[in-house]
């Protein structure tokens, strides 16, 4: 087939799917083409889609391509296609952070770090399809793993789970904050209580947090 | 009477830890534990007052909190080398604060991420609901429950002695004070927390005007929002809740 074929047909895949395509996919179904002539032809496509003033174009999404309308748009759109109001819980989010950070992770883990229980929101991020479990670790117990799923990168316009952006690591250093602790009794004088005072000789790190 | 307020998903001690620190603008590689763990007390025990169910790490968070105080009063141990050093007995807790901290970041990010994607429509999927016009973006922010009970805990303060310790007999119901609240919601778009408890005769009207507000916010009638940071609260009636010729 010649490439305006090719370019035409892949158009019309990417019009009826409602999943991003992957370019293995598109191979899948034209068989003689490969992956840079793929790119090229969805990068013409879009340029035309400009020239014209359309108002969707295709983006790479989720380790793949679908066409999307245009934020200016949103507006209207949202009236024909509910999206509005289903924003992620606080809690959710920083859950669903963890394990897109550290996965495959166990409850326990995630637990340890958010200091509290996941029960619920490990439900609530299943039902959505955001996150699932992916065997189990080969530990006592043989506890669950959790990973993200590829929903959870078009919820949240990735191409990949590269694209997270970087965690801000603290320093290690700024832990080491030893302290030849120059420890006082201090008595309040109007509550004539015992306060205690530690007053660091040597201190290290802070105000790396800057909150 | 008895009112239990199950508020669910209820954010851990970690989180308020943070918020404490966030609030009292201290240094958090060098927290002042004798003051964040009075103050962590005395949210404990306004949550009880309130009936809110407390998930049990947070009472071990208050014994961990505990533990630190006291070993940070001991005086320093004597038998141990000269200028061998001593760890900090916060580090441990330092750590898990700032390693929370860095998924509490992240999230933040990934909710931005998740507010601009949701611009972006595909094609529709074989349920296509038609419905209400999303949500304005808000102006101010949504105020989190600590911020609730930190505005709760200054009107307690400033409340008069004498109608602090009045104990009378229950003259309203928690019912009574939301049909209140949302009945003054129809006349007013907004209206500040401060201004609901200044009719309050005592202090049991005083918490059940304040479980009115947490149940109003439960079943999705209100929200709460600040326009800055632990600035004044204000209850405005939420959007899903707002329907034509509304009785209430």
């Amino acid at each position: 087939m010649d490439r305006e074929e090719a370019k035409r047909i892949i158009e019309a895949l990417l019009f009826v799917s409602d999943k991003p395509i992957s370019i293995d996919t598109i191979k899948e179904i034209l068989k003689h083409i490969e992956p840079p002539e793929v790119r090229d032809i969805i990068g013409e496509l879009n340029r035309e889609y400009v020239a014209s003033g359309r108002s969707f174009s295709i983006k790479e999404i989720a380790g793949g391509f679908q066409m999307l309308t245009d934020p200016i748009y949103s507006r209207w759109v949202a009236i024909l296609y509910k999206k509005g109001s289903d924003k992620l819980t606080g809690p959710s989010l920083e859950t669903l952070a963890i394990i897109a950070y550290k996965q495959p992770i166990t409850r326990t883990d995630i637990e340890a770090i958010r200091g509290v229980n996941v029960d619920g929101v490990l439900k609530t991020l299943e039902e959505r399809n955001l996150a699932r479990t992916k065997g189990r670790l080969d530990a006592p117990g043989r506890p669950i793993l959790y990973v993200t799923t590829n929903e959870f990168l078009q919820h949240f316009g990735l191409r990949s789970l590269d694209e997270l952006p970087n965690l801000k690591e603290f320093q290690e250093s700024d832990l080491d904050f030893v302290r030849e602790a120059n420890r006082s009794e201090v008595v309040n004088k109007e509550t004539g209580k015992l306060e205690e005072s530690v007053m660091p000789v040597q201190a290290e790190g802070g105000g790396a947090d800057g909150s | 009477m008895t009112y239990k307020v199950k508020l669910e998903v209820f954010e851990g001690p970690l989180d308020l830890l943070l918020y404490l620190i966030k609030k009292e603008e201290v240094d958090i590689y060098d927290i002042p534990i004798a003051k964040i763990t009075d103050q962590y007390l005395e949210y404990l025990e306004l949550m009880q007052l309130l009936d809110l169910s407390i998930a049990g790490e947070f009472l071990v968070m208050a014994a961990t909190l505990m533990h630190i105080k006291s070993k940070l009063l001991l005086p320093p141990d004597e038998t141990s080398v000269e200028g061998e050093e001593e760890n900090d007995p916060r580090a441990e807790l330092v750590k898990r604060l700032l390693e929370y901290k860095k998924f509490k970041e992240a999230a933040a990010e990934l909710a931005q991420k998740e507010s601009q994607q949701k611009h972006f429509f595909p094609r529709v999927g074989s349920g296509i609901n038609i419905d209400e016009l999303p949500a304005p973006e808000a102006e101010a922010f949504e105020a989190t429950l600590f911020d609730l009970i930190t505005a709760f805990t200054k009107v307690l303060r400033d409340i008069p002695k004498d109608i602090f310790h009045r104990i009378v007999k229950d003259e309203f119901t928690v019912s009574e004070k939301i049909h209140d609240i949302l009945h003054m919601l129809v006349d007013n778009k907004a209206l500040m927390f401060t201004d609901l408890f200044k009719a309050a005769k005592n202090k049991t009207e005083i918490i059940t005007i304040f479980l009115a507000v947490l149940e109003l916010i439960k079943i999705r009638e209100v929200n709460i929002v600040q326009h800055a940071p632990f600035g004044e609260i204000e209850i405005v009636r939420s959007r899903e809740s707002i329907k034509p010729n509304s009785s209430t």
